[in-house]
């Protein structure tokens, strides 16, 4: 393996062509037909109506099953070194706290808002809304 | 040439399992990646620095979609497309989603025989993969057009929250903007592909390094990158 690496510096083209990310193509189309059954499913969810935490469960679980298909194989991920692997997947999970700090901070807005600002707003409408009471 | 010692020094020491692995990797003084070739590592920082642009749009877009008490339009009927006198629920995104995924089969494929050496069906999946992305880019445009007829703007949309107009052009605009780029990415490898750069090593336009196989792949982990990034965008822009 070391030893066909220095032949890439030299003219030995075949020997250079026998590393790198080589795999059979099977495992592409596998992968290929997946991310469109997962993507079928996806579009499914919405065409079916699903609502509350059916349809986030569902879509989340497509959506990562979806992204960890296309960074193991497509991207070749499984097949790197663990360093590499670690030093490109930690930074991202630490995105999941600027997530997380996002929704809190919506939330606590959200909250904010309908008490100080939506009274306001809907008190002139009142009366046109509800005629008949 | 001094590359080719650190590696003569790296291969002498024996290789880890585990966690042990990548102490040792780290912990070296050679190279962090041993064996990895400098592209790719170069390529991931580039596409991890990209993760973080697109996770601070999509966090603000979650943001301020869950803090405005102005009702949100719903995407599945805004982007549903008459067919057949029916209204099909975001068909357009389902469609488009189908063919970024195909791009990033054809271009897994183009990986593999481009380190099998065989150039002519490297060339043809590169230029299908580049087909295929313009197809998408040329969607998008319909898309676009057909929402700023109905009155979408970056500040206001017709159907409720302005933040709507403004998170999709932001969001969908950049990645728009990726595929793009990618296009212009895959045509100009396809045709180094074609050309024979990297059989005989030529050197780069622009870098004057020498032509590999790698860039193939490098190019690829740009492309299943942008498939990557449509896979939330459709998830929490357009199913959400």
């Amino acid at each position: 393996m070391d030893h066909a690496q220095h032949a890439e510096h030299g003219a030995d083209q075949p020997v250079a062509s026998s590393h790198g990310q080589q795999h059979p193509l099977g495992i592409y189309f596998k992968i290929w037909g997946l991310l469109f059954v997962l993507s079928a499913a996806s579009y499914a969810v919405d065409y079916f109506h699903f609502q509350g935490l059916l349809r986030w469960s569902l879509i989340i679980v497509f959506m990562l099953l979806k992204a960890g298909l296309i960074v193991a194989v497509f991207m070749h991920m499984v097949w790197e070194r663990l360093a590499l692997v670690y030093a490109i997947v930690v930074p991202p999970l630490l995105l999941m706290v600027l997530l997380g700090i996002g929704a809190l901070e919506a939330g606590h807005t959200h909250i904010t808002r309908d008490t100080f600002f939506a009274p306001a707003a809907v008190k002139p409408a009142a009366p046109h809304t509800a005629p008949h009471k | 040439m001094k590359m080719h010692e650190a590696i003569d020094t790296a291969s002498a020491l024996p290789k880890e399992k585990g966690w042990q692995s990548i102490v040792s990797d780290v912990s070296s003084d050679q190279r962090a990646f041993k064996d990895v070739p400098w592209g790719k590592p170069m390529m991931w920082i580039f596409l991890l620095s990209d993760t973080f642009i697109f996770g601070s749009f999509l966090i603000s877009y979650m943001t301020v979609r869950g803090s405005t008490t102005v009702p949100w339009p719903n995407p599945s009927e805004v982007f549903s497309l008459m067919m057949f006198g029916q209204n099909v629920p975001l068909l357009l995104i389902a469609i488009m989603t189908f063919i970024l995924i195909s791009s990033s089969g054809t271009m897994a494929l183009a990986v593999n025989y481009g380190y099998r050496r065989d150039r002519k069906t490297t060339f043809w999946l590169l230029l299908a993969t580049a087909a295929l992305g313009a197809t998408f880019v040329g969607m998008q445009a319909f898309e676009w057009t057909k929402l700023i007829m109905e009155g979408v703007r970056p500040w206001g949309n017709p159907w409720g929250a302005a933040q709507f107009g403004s998170s999709f052009f932001m969001i969908t605009g950049f990645h728009g903007t990726h595929v793009t780029i990618g296009v212009i990415f895959l045509i100009i490898v396809a045709t180094k592909v074609r050309r024979g750069d990297l059989d005989r090593q030529a050197h780069g336009f622009l870098t004057g390094r020498r032509g590999n196989y790698e860039i193939v792949e490098i190019m690829g982990l740009y492309w299943h990158f942008v498939d990557l990034v449509w896979v939330f965008i459709f998830a929490f822009f357009y199913l959400w």
